[in-house]
């Protein structure tokens, strides 16, 4: 059984694929991002995502709030006072989706196996096989699995499984009109996001930070990662996450003593009682 | 809309949607472990998902695996020291009670045809396969239990079915802690170490109140004094959880969790420590019935918290926040 937390160079063998290809992932710079949304638009057509509510939230121009069953891919926008105190704004935008992490709560703790480590390194729902228990959502530490109402199963990005698998990129990075969403093996747009990481600094981009990058993170590192203008929280990102497995041995070893407290009370309370 | 405007934290200025103000503990207060914490949030929203679970459907399951684990323990002592009548009640209470929690279960599934793909893994990184696999055991003990015990047939048998419930049963009491702690929910991860042994403490309450309610006084001696340890158990893990919890504990201080603990452990005290004197078959009614209650509502409790600390992005983002600000401290300034 391979690793609950911590740097895992090799997820797909770990996961019992023979001689996997590389791992594949997101690199979302969001820094070219225009907020145009086709990201959020091709996924939705590509995987044939049914529509989940058509609502104003008067929250810059996002109205599709968050990730969930039927978002996939969501645009986050903050509108901010520019710090050039003219009573400007700046406006970020970035395209959140599914992390794909090294360490993923949603499968460890999935009863059915339904969900998978890919070949590929990518996280996946087998939708034939979920029977809807939900106990992936709350163990998700970016809140981005979620049942889907009307079927009762859970759902999230495939990160485009099917168009992978045929040597295409996924629809949204396909569809990114800015290259604001980059899709190709881990280890180069590791490298990639740096480099951009590097150019910001120094066009005195100060506030510019690599989000999910690090392979000794609380998930160990993530398969979509982001390069961030602001603080993760300011976008609804988990500023520190860490896989809930991680403490997993200790929980049984506390349930564990637990179990023994309540046998051996009940138990000594009945032999002192005892018909003599 | 004039709300459209987010400040430098990105939340509304002049509001932090969907709360009145930060908890007293960030500010400095009582019982404070949270000094002034920046805290900043995406419109308010939360960070992570709600467990989709109905709560009379999960609280329910694990109050009542609870009371049958319990009862199964219970039950063993009892056909260990000769009493018929309490290894009768708890024996039946625990088939009762495991089969009804079993109906919740499925019934809370969002394909319950699907239920025995349950039992297609044996996955010991997921509690809830661990937990199926348990009941898979347990149950089937627990029926045996029951039917040779009331048939007094196959007696062999019936000796090794009980003895199978006794030993599974506690695992069926405390594996639900290991469900709820092992999410991302702040509240139930945070709490793993003392939560198996509140829920420990309440199955012992749930089974001793049980027996308390159905049999005469005569019979249930030493049914008494285990309602006063469950009882005791629980409420001092529960103290001792949410002291260490420090502030991720204000779910169970405020709104529905904080109604749901208080008579939790009214009830909870109240008829643990009268228990050892109940000698009227009408006071073992009363007093049994309120430790039953005691034990729903605790589960109930912990249920709604998990719930009220997932939804509110603060518990998510100031403890990660505080961890990251004390390992940036740790770690030398990075060479830029």
């Amino acid at each position: 059984m391979g690793l609950l937390s911590g740097p895992e160079p090799d997820v797909a063998a770990d996961a019992g694929h023979a001689g996997p290809p590389p791992r594949v992932g997101f690199f979302t710079d969001t820094s070219v991002c225009i907020g145009c949304k086709a990201c959020e638009v091709a996924c939705k057509e590509w995987n044939a995502i049914p529509e989940d509510g058509l609502e104003f939230t008067g929250w810059s121009y996002d109205n599709t709030q968050a990730l969930g069953a039927d978002s996939w891919r969501h645009v986050a926008f903050v509108e901010q006072p520019a710090s050039d105190g003219d009573g400007g704004i700046r406006w970020l935008m970035a395209s959140d989706v599914c992390k794909h992490c090294t360490h993923a709560a949603c499968l460890d703790v999935c009863p059915t196996g339904s969900l998978f480590r890919t070949e590929f390194g990518t996280v996946v729902v087998q939708e034939d096989i979920c029977n809807g228990c939900g106990y992936c959502v709350p163990a998700c530490p970016y809140g981005v699995i979620e049942k889907r109402e009307d079927d009762g199963r859970a759902w999230k990005c495939t990160m485009c499984y099917d168009r992978i698998g045929g040597g295409m990129e996924p629809a949204c990075a396909k569809a990114c009109p800015t290259e604001s969403i980059q899709f190709g093996p881990l280890e180069e747009l590791r490298t990639r996001a740096a480099t951009r990481l590097a150019q910001l600094h120094v066009a005195g981009v100060a506030d510019a930070r690599l989000y999910g990058d690090d392979p000794a993170d609380g998930v160990g590192g993530d398969g979509a990662f982001f390069l961030l203008l602001d603080t993760p929280e300011t976008y609804g990102l988990p500023p520190d996450p860490v896989v809930t497995t991680r403490d997993l041995p200790a929980m049984w070893r506390y349930a564990g003593m637990a179990a023994l407290t309540l046998f051996g009370g009940i138990t000594a309370v009945a032999m002192f009682g005892r018909r003599r | 809309m004039s709300e459209s405007v987010v400040t430098r934290e990105g939340s509304p200025r002049g509001q932090r949607p969907g709360r009145e103000a930060s908890p007293a503990a960030l500010r400095g207060g009582k019982g404070s472990v949270v000094p002034d914490a920046e805290f900043t949030s995406y419109y308010g929203r939360p960070i992570l998902k709600e467990a989709p679970w109905a709560a009379s459907d999960i609280a329910g399951y694990l109050f009542l695996g609870g009371l049958a684990g319990a009862s199964s323990v219970i039950a063993a002592g009892a056909d260990a020291a000769g009493r018929r009548s309490l290894a009768t009640v708890s024996k039946v209470g625990a088939l009762g009670a495991i089969g009804m929690s079993t109906v919740l279960l499925i019934h809370d599934l969002g394909v319950p045809s699907r239920f025995p793909n349950m039992l297609r893994v044996f996955k010991p990184t997921s509690p809830m396969s661990m937990g199926s696999w348990i009941l898979a055991v347990y149950g089937p003990s627990a029926g045996v239990a029951a039917a040779t015990h009331v048939t007094r047939l196959f007696p062999r048998l019936g000796a090794t079915s009980t003895a199978l419930a006794a030993l599974t049963g506690p695992a069926v009491a405390t594996y639900t802690a290991v469900l709820l702690a092992d999410t991302a929910v702040p509240v139930w991860h945070e709490a793993y170490r003392e939560l198996p042994f509140v829920f420990a403490g309440s199955s012992a309450c749930a089974a001793a109140g049980l027996a308390l309610t159905v049999l005469s006084p005569s019979r249930h001696a030493s049914v008494r004094v285990t309602a006063f340890l469950g009882g005791l158990l629980e409420l001092t893990a529960a103290r001792r959880m949410r002291r260490g919890l420090g502030f991720l504990a204000d779910p169970y201080r405020q709104g529905r969790a904080a109604l749901l603990t208080r008579a939790a452990e009214t009830l909870t005290a109240a008829a643990s420590l009268t228990a050892p004197f109940v000698r009227t078959r009408r006071a073992g009614l009363l007093c049994g019935s309120a430790l039953l209650l005691g034990s729903a509502l605790t589960r109930l409790s912990v249920f709604e918290a998990g719930r009220a600390s997932a939804a509110d992005p603060q518990y998510t983002v100031i403890p990660q926040r505080l961890r990251k600000q004390q390992q940036t401290k740790a770690l030398p300034p990075p060479a830029t």
